[in-house]
């Protein structure tokens, strides 16, 4: 029997992917209200605050994620909140205390396990439209780096990827070493279901992960 | 494993197992094939009753043949039979099969177990079977037309698989009218032993064969498809044709990505990164793998148009804006020595449309000037036949053939014929496509243009879009395969 699937938590999701080479906004993981504040006083304003836990999935649908947090008892407040506002069923939470990441343009990675072609790489323009555009591109894993180049030509929506409303070009080599660190994490989980880097948010060019789902059976 | 298929593709004879005298039963209709296409190898038949068939003489067994004196058994009898039949086939030192009977897969469990037995028998007997429930087996170096359905092609490079007996049938008669040909064609039926990849394989060493031609639906192991493809493209291209492509994704996907995986999606990806073509429509595979059949593949993307006329010239031009080519800046020197050959009304751009002004010799002259500039990677050409289309209207007409119509009819129409010989001489020196569309190719066959080009064994495009289009899918092949895969035709 297949073991069920386990959902990692966005901190262990995104500390993975940053070990193998993925750009990841700089976070801490705290307990406390006073333990963000700290964090937050580190990581320099604004930050944004968010409930972590393995089985807290869909943050944004529960009004789990605050965001633009301009200063300590801004932040302090936010995190009592969400820590407040758990369930149960959420198991072990803390807080995700976060760099604000800005940028017009969002670019989803991820990894399925597909039933004829095994794991897929896929590389698609991200944010709200996503899943309505459904501008992707896949590679069996594994990929080379000339998969990776090829992958960001493939998009359709190549007019996002120059320069865009005041947002330098995005750099097409920092997109494939996202790519080719994501193919690496996945190469390297034990029974990997599917990972997902929604959104990177590019900033000066280059694609930073503000959010990531890692789920293994 | 890569099996050898050489006995199902070049077999020294055949037999017919289940012939039939009756002209519509597939037991005639496989017979007379193989006999009225020319085959060159024995041919033998049985029938239950040892009647003679189409006049050649059936033995009741496969038993009564000699041995070794053929190589392949074409089944036409029930499936029933078909167990008894390969074994008295393997006997006679026969190493290949081809299944035409059906009630297998495609009918229930029932026949889902006949037809693993049927895997296991072959492999028992060291014998490659293809089938069941085909329509049979093409390999023109062998004139061989072992199938239960028309056409038998002109003789070429193409090599064609189907998971669909009905698109072989599509793509041969595109090469019969196209005159573009075929060396090998196979319908797989329901691919017990043998599916597309495993036929790409052999095509892929096949010397016969330059570029493969597969329609697919589905596949058991789609990452050995793609391995399989990926080896065969690393040496000669390969065109995809697949239907079922917008079959829904993972619906209950609980990630992104798995819900953002269709099917069609993850068979793209892993196509382009296999090094394949895609093709979206029978006509554009079909042309796609025609051009890189019959022309020198391009080494760039830099593409020249020359046309006769303008707005031919400018629909091209918006086509290639949709595609990886790059419609050239035409170079000072190229726009000088055209100069030099037509009147100052011409584009003095690319296209290069001449507009009107060519007299006896300009169009070969200026097809030769502009491939072989160094900065022209392709050329696509345009504007031929329309003076043999006058010609033929004079012809028709009532006038003809005073009043020097008969003279400037037979003028025109050489005329066109040597601007088809000079796309295809200037292409063949430089080693660099020349493509030549127009309507004509449909709309009129006979026109000399066209017929010219056919009967040199390229395709003249019905349109330029299209042209364009099967050039594109020329140069993503040499982009993504590199120049090991570089060869033009033999």
């Amino acid at each position: 029997m297949t073991p069920p699937p386990t959902t990692w938590s966005e901190h262990e999701s995104k500390r993975l992917l940053a070990q193998h080479g993925v750009a990841v906004a700089a976070e801490r993981l705290v307990a406390s209200g006073d333990e963000a504040g700290a964090a937050a006083d580190e990581l320099g304003y604004p930050v944004v605050a968010k409930l972590c836990g393995r089985a807290i999935a869909h943050k944004t649908e529960r009004g789990l994620v605050r965001l633009a947090l301009g200063d300590r008892s801004a932040v302090e407040a936010a995190a009592a909140d969400l820590l407040a506002a758990a369930e149960p069923d959420d198991g072990d939470v803390g807080v995700l205390i976060a760099e604000m990441v800005s940028g017009r343009r969002e670019l989803i990675v991820g990894v399925a396990i597909d039933e004829q072609f095994g794991p897929s790489l896929m590389l698609g323009i991200g944010g709200i439209f996503a899943e309505a555009l459904a501008d992707v591109t896949f590679r069996l894993l594994p990929i080379s780096e000339s998969d990776a180049m090829s992958m960001i030509d493939d998009l359709t929506t190549q007019a996002l990827l120059g320069v865009f409303r005041g947002e330098v070009a995005v750099d097409r080599r920092a997109v494939a070493t996202a790519l080719l660190a994501v193919a690496s994490a996945a190469g390297a989980v034990e029974g990997l279901e599917s990972i997902d880097v929604n959104p990177l948010i590019v900033v000066d060019g280059r694609p930073v992960a503000v959010d990531a789902l890692v789920v293994t059976r | 494993m890569t099996r050898d298929l050489s006995p199902l593709f070049d077999p020294a004879g055949v037999v017919v197992a289940g012939a039939s005298t009756h002209p519509g039963k597939f037991g005639f209709v496989a017979l007379h094939n193989i006999l009225a296409s020319g085959y060159e190898g024995r041919v033998f038949a049985t029938n239950l009753e040892g009647e003679p068939v189409l006049g050649v003489d059936t033995v009741a067994s496969i038993d009564e043949i000699p041995s070794g004196a053929a190589d392949l058994v074409f089944v036409c009898t029930p499936g029933g039979a078909v167990p008894e039949v390969l074994r008295q086939a393997a006997g006679r030192g026969i190493r290949a099969a081809f299944v035409t009977s059906a009630g297998y897969r495609e009918a229930g469990d029932k026949g889902r177990a006949a037809e693993d037995q049927l895997v296991v028998l072959g492999e028992e007997l060291g014998m490659v079977i293809a089938g069941p429930n085909g329509q049979g087996v093409v390999s023109t170096p062998s004139r061989l037309c072992a199938q239960i359905v028309a056409p038998y092609p002109p003789a070429g490079s193409i090599g064609v698989v189907s998971q669909s007996g009905n698109l072989v049938s599509s793509f041969l008669n595109l090469s019969r009218v196209a005159g573009v040909g075929v060396s090998r064609a196979i319908s797989a039926g329901n691919a017990a032993m043998l599916d597309v990849s495993e036929y790409l394989s052999w095509y892929g060493d096949d010397a016969e064969t330059s570029v493969a031609l597969a329609y697919v639906e589905g596949m058991s192991d789609g990452r050995a498809f793609a391995e399989r493809v990926a080896a065969v493209t690393a040496v000669k291209p390969v065109v995809l044709l697949k239907g079922g492509a917008t079959s829904g994704g993972q619906q209950a996907a609980a990630s992104h990505t798995g819900s953002l995986a269709t099917d069609d999606k993850v068979f793209d990806g892993a196509m382009r990164q296999a090094g394949a073509i895609r093709a979206h429509s029978v006509d554009e595979a079909f042309e796609a793998a025609a051009t890189m059949a019959s022309q020198p593949l391009p080494r760039g993307p830099r593409v020249a148009v020359v046309t006769t006329a303008g707005g031919w010239g400018v629909l091209t031009a918006d086509a290639l804006a949709g595609t990886d080519l790059e419609l050239i800046d035409l170079p000072d020197d190229l726009r000088a020595s055209i100069g030099e050959l037509v009147p100052p009304r011409w584009s003095r751009a690319n296209p290069i449309d001449l507009a009107g002004g060519e007299t006896r010799d300009t169009v070969p002259e200026v097809l030769s000037l502009v491939a072989s500039h160094d900065t022209v990677d392709a050329v696509i050409f345009l504007g031929i036949g329309i003076q043999s289309n006058q010609a033929r209207l004079l012809r028709e007409g009532p006038f003809y053939p005073d009043h020097g119509i008969e003279r400037i009819a037979g003028y025109h129409e050489r005329q066109d014929q040597r601007y088809a010989r000079a796309a295809v001489e200037v292409s063949e020196t430089t080693r660099k496509p020349v493509l030549v569309a127009t309507e004509l190719a449909v709309a009129d066959p006979a026109n000399p243009g066209p017929a010219t080009l056919r009967a040199s064994g390229r395709l003249c495009y019905p349109s330029a879009q299209r042209a364009v289009t099967a050039l594109a899918h020329a140069w993503d092949h040499t982009r993504r395969n590199g120049p090991r895969s570089e060869r033009g035709p033999t």
